[in-house]
């Protein structure tokens, strides 16, 4: 080589090398770093956070100013409005203040025009007025038959909306790259780098499979020695999909759950993995009987990529915290939205 | 104990580190110097304390026997001896006897008129564990982020940990360190095996020298780094896989709280294909 081109290539190198290292370094943290100990001393089931990013989700999770209560005197709302379906038992105070409230957590800045044709209240030509009263539906059922995921702490419209008409965090049936099939196929969804899966290599849509269908998540041999346990590591790699998803769904590491020395054993997992078993259920049953039955109502720009509905995950409420809005909970103060609200004559 | 023939030329008084002559003789064939005293005090207090320990667990089971350090509310301060205080007190011995052994090693050294190869190379050993036991959990704010001493207790931790940040292999100190060793051990095998083979000729051959040794090495691989150059190369690559080991554990969690596979968004977020 001659020492032009000698020189060319050492400065390239040490400019190149130069400018990776420092794309590197920005990359890391700094300590103070924060601690959850979850376990024993000394067993490493630990959460580690950076109280700087954890600042930040604080600031994100503080909830809009409540409506005072407003006692169930007066005619009932389906008295004096027409085609009220959900909560025609509410009085009209109450049921205009539980409309207030769904503008403030769904559609503050569209307002009711949003959801309703305001010369015509009664009206149900807008989509999003059919969504909106599934969605009341939907709410009711978290708030009354998933006790085991969401507790006394339940859910409100604002939960997963924040604000935003459409959830932030919500997902699609996803085709991926194109990609050979058959004998050829090499692709199996994986080494994507995709947000979905935390950036690691493992397939990217681990939603489909097991948030939507109901595929064995379980994939660990219950035997030392092979005994026909039907799981190969495809299935594997998908699980391991899954789990990094709720990982960073709640903002979480794998010993929130389990202990990995056995990560299938019950008797070794923290509470918590009881809890996240029951809102796996829990999203599989609103995806298919409330986010999926919703396919004809929406338009289709509302719709995937393989036009298909669009469906919930762990994120879309969780939101990288591990209590959505760190437990703080609003639901005491919405009666009606802990269960289905019994029609006005047995409301009396 | 007899001596070896050339042995007295090297049993020579002086050139200690500290305390002038004070425990500066032999007994038998061992020396004795002041740091063989140190290790040999707080290698006893430090096994009577995990005996001690070991009496306040459930039971004797040698694989369940654990020390554990203290709870992580304790931050930097001394916990109560029931309750991570004995594992502060056999870390400290321990940290005493392997500085010590460290320091006896550099003595000897000094009267053989040797360099200092031998105790920086066991020093790079005790560096990694002081990073895990003392560095890091400095750098995160308690001591309950060391790991506890018990056969299976420590690998539980050291499952734990790695699962804290969902997938360690893709810790780049990790990496390295993985490489390391198993280059090391590569090295290990190739000269190994030449050595071996060299020493034990065929009936009625004679034992194959350094030449031999090359010229097998350069018709095999193309090169041969050489008699001296082996032991270089395995010095670095040995040193470089306990280096990068404490690395890898003292950038998870003071500088990385998540995930590793999440910390490779600087590579995916490059502005040449962001």
């Amino acid at each position: 080589m001659t020492w032009g081109i000698r020189f060319s290539l050492g400065t390239l190198a040490v400019v190149g090398g130069t400018l990776l290292t420092i794309a590197m370094i920005n990359g890391f943290e700094h300590p103070p770093v924060q601690t959850a100990q979850g376990g024993y001393r000394g067993t490493g089931m630990d959460e580690n956070y950076n109280p700087r990013t954890l600042a930040a989700l604080h600031a994100a999770s503080k909830l809009p100013g409540v409506l005072p209560q407003l006692p169930a005197t007066g005619p009932a709302a389906s008295a004096v409005y027409k085609n009220v379906h959900v909560l025609g038992g509410l009085s009209v105070g109450q049921f205009t203040r539980l409309m207030a409230s769904i503008t403030t957590w769904v559609a503050p800045k569209q307002g009711c025009a949003y959801c309703h044709n305001t010369k015509n209240m009664a009206d149900d030509g807008l989509y999003t007025k059919i969504v909106a009263r599934r969605m009341l539906q939907m709410v009711q059922h978290i708030n009354g038959d998933w006790k085991q995921h969401v507790a006394t702490t339940g859910v409100t419209c604002y939960t997963c909306h924040r604000g935003q008409p459409v959830p932030s965090q919500i997902w699609f049936n996803e085709p991926g790259p194109e990609h050979a099939h058959g004998m050829a196929e090499a692709f199996f969804g994986k080494n994507q780098a995709a947000g979905s899966v935390n950036d690691s290599s493992l397939p990217y849509d681990p939603f489909t499979p097991y948030l939507e269908h109901s595929t064995n998540i379980r994939v660990q041999s219950t035997t030392a020695l092979p005994a026909g346990n039907p799981q190969n590591i495809k299935d594997t790699e998908a699980t391991y999909g899954l789990m990094m998803h709720l990982s960073r769904a709640l903002g979480v590491n794998c010993t929130f759950c389990h202990s990995s020395r056995d990560f299938s054993d019950w008797s070794q997992s923290t509470p918590q993995r009881v809890t996240a078993w029951y809102g796996i259920r829990m999203v599989r049953d609103l995806n298919n009987d409330y986010l999926n039955k919703l396919h004809d109502v929406f338009p289709a720009n509302r719709l995937g990529p393989l036009g298909d509905a669009p469906k919930i995950n762990c994120a879309t409420c969780h939101q990288g915290v591990y209590k959505p809005l760190f437990g703080a909970s609003q639901l005491a103060g919405f009666p009606e939205l802990q269960g289905p609200v019994p029609p006005a004559a047995a409301a009396q | 104990m007899a001596m070896l023939s050339f042995e007295a030329k090297y049993r020579v008084r002086g050139g200690t580190l500290v305390g002038g002559d004070l425990f500066d003789f032999w007994m038998g064939p061992f020396y004795v110097g002041f740091f063989g005293v140190t290790t040999v005090f707080f290698t006893l207090l430090g096994t009577a304390l995990i005996l001690y320990g070991a009496a306040l667990g459930h039971d004797w089971n040698l694989w369940r026997i654990s020390i554990a350090p203290p709870d992580l509310s304790y931050g930097l301060g001394i916990a109560p001896l029931k309750a991570g205080g004995l594992w502060q007190a056999i870390t400290f011995c321990a940290i005493g006897a392997f500085v010590s052994w460290a320091l006896r090693q550099a003595e000897i050294s000094r009267k053989l008129g040797m360099q200092y190869h031998i105790p920086i190379a066991y020093g790079v050993a005790v560096f990694a564990y002081v990073t895990l036991v003392v560095i890091r959990p400095i750098l995160m704010g308690a001591w309950g982020y060391g790991f506890p001493y018990g056969i299976m207790s420590h690998l539980d931790w050291v499952s734990n940990t790695g699962y804290q940040y969902l997938h360690f292999h893709y810790n780049p100190a990790h990496m390295l360190a993985v490489t390391f060793f198993f280059t090391t051990v590569l090295a290990l095998g190739l000269h190994g095996s030449l050595i071996l083979s060299a020493a034990n000729p065929g009936k009625g051959e004679v034992v194959k020298g350094p030449e031999h040794e090359n010229t097998f090495f350069r018709d095999f691989i193309g090169y041969s780094i050489g008699t001296l150059g082996i032991h270089r190369l395995g010095l670095f690559l040995a040193l470089s896989a306990a280096f990068w080991s404490a690395v890898c554990i003292v950038i998870s969690g003071p500088f990385w709280t998540r995930g590793w596979p999440e910390w490779w968004g600087w590579w995916l977020n490059l502005p040449i294909w962001k």
